[in-house]
């Protein structure tokens, strides 16, 4: 009796632990076991991804529909590649759709916004969206407001 | 007292510098005997429950109350700071980076090196004093194989389990104080954490410092057991030894842990 306790607490405290680590995988770092299967690819060809990262949210109205996969540069057009992955269930995206990098409050992380577009013709796996938007990059922003400063005060 | 002669002195340091790598050979191929002797394994099975019970299940309290508080805390100062940036959703990524990463693997390992380690020795100190070791010895019966090995295993098994419950209880603790009383959204809390964290980077490398301080720990506190003057003082020194050298092992440790784990990003 006395060894059938113990070994029961030994059992309940084994299997403590292992729950804790299937937790720590499963709630804590959002490995998700079933969404490798249902994802497709998308390309988009940014001027300027300052501060994109893989594992970004890609959402669409806000919702987070993929991540981020691959960021490189592409060598021919000097632009950044961002590969991403996209769920299944949203494969209705027009071909002339927009992606554009957008931050996620002042401080917060960036991510890619993808916005609708109008055309028949709907992007498949491998397609690269045409029509994108960088981001927005602080310094650029206050040099150009700078150079216009600059320049009103030499017509004036 | 008489003056010591210099030539005198440097042979004092000499010899306490032979002592530590006696000590550190001495306890290499202790743990060395242990690991590889011969095991039976039927009644040795026994063993281990008996000492996982005494030295896993035991600990749990102090490591669920202590995950729980840390958690607890890490939440409402993250959030102070925090909220004055308008970013208090973060609180859930701070939480769960600093617990993985660092708080989690090492306070289990301090507290287990007060909690089990301490017992440990003084355990076999006293067993080493009261001559049972080598009464077992006289009978034919290895205590390195009856006596050690049990104990070593069942801290390498329960300490990297009692880490990963510290981790959640403290998540979860965090949970408790951010999202039902600070009012953090708590969609974006564990947004914040999910798209943060990485299961290798995060999880995985935490369970990897977890199993190093275990191995580390019990290996510090069983050798002292055994190699203890074996006298009532012996016992008292060898015990406060476990604790120093553990708690200063575990630290240094996770230093040179995290600069190879997360040191070149």
């Amino acid at each position: 009796m006395q060894t059938r306790t113990l070994e029961t607490g030994v059992g309940l405290f084994i299997l403590a632990g292992m729950l804790a680590l299937l937790l720590l995988a499963l709630r804590v770092s959002g490995l998700t076991v079933s969404t490798n299967g249902d994802t497709y690819k998308l390309y988009a060809y940014f001027d300027n991804i300052a501060g994109l990262t893989v594992r970004a949210k890609v959402t669409m109205a806000g919702v987070a529909i993929g991540k981020v996969t691959a960021i490189d540069l592409d060598r021919n057009s000097y632009t950044g590649r961002v590969t991403m992955e996209l769920e299944r269930r949203v494969d209705n995206l027009p071909s002339d759709s927009t992606a554009s990098i957008l931050t996620a409050g002042l401080l917060g992380e960036k991510y890619v916004g993808i916005s609708v577009g109008g055309e028949e013709e709907l992007l498949k796996n491998g397609d690269s969206i045409q029509d994108t938007q960088s981001a927005l990059v602080l310094e650029d922003l206050i040099g150009k407001f700078l150079m216009n400063s600059v320049n009103k005060d030499k017509e004036e | 007292m008489h003056r010591r002669s210099l030539l005198e002195q440097i042979a004092l340091l000499g010899r306490s510098a032979i002592d530590v790598v006696e000590a550190m050979g001495r306890s290499a191929l202790f743990l060395l005997h242990t690991m590889l002797g011969r095991g039976g394994a039927g009644s040795s099975f026994q063993l281990l429950m008996r000492q996982i019970h005494s030295i896993g299940v035991l600990s749990l309290p102090i490591i669920v109350v202590s995950g729980l508080f840390i958690g607890m805390v890490l939440a409402l100062q993250g959030y102070n700071i925090l909220v004055s940036y308008g970013s208090e959703q973060a609180v859930g990524q701070l939480v769960a980076l600093t617990l993985l990463r660092e708080l989690g693997p090492v306070v289990t390992g301090l507290l287990f090196a007060g909690r089990a380690g301490s017992a440990l020795t003084a355990e076999i100190g006293n067993m080493k004093s009261t001559e049972q070791l080598s009464s077992l010895e006289t009978i034919g019966v290895d205590p390195l194989k009856y006596i050690i090995a049990p104990r070593l295993w069942a801290g390498f098994i329960s300490m990297p389990l009692l880490a990963a419950i510290f981790n959640v209880v403290g998540i979860w603790g965090s949970a408790m104080v951010a999202v039902d009383w600070l009012g953090v959204y708590e969609g974006s809390f564990w947004a914040s954490m999910q798209s943060s964290v990485d299961l290798y980077d995060d999880v995985i490398n935490g369970a990897i410092k977890g199993v190093v301080f275990a191995f580390v720990v019990t290996w510090i506190a069983v050798f002292q057991g055994y190699d203890c003057e074996p006298t009532s003082e012996g016992i008292g020194r060898a015990t406060t030894r476990t604790v120093v050298y553990a708690s200063l092992a575990v630290l240094g440790l996770d230093f040179i842990l995290t600069a190879l784990m997360f040191g070149d990003n």
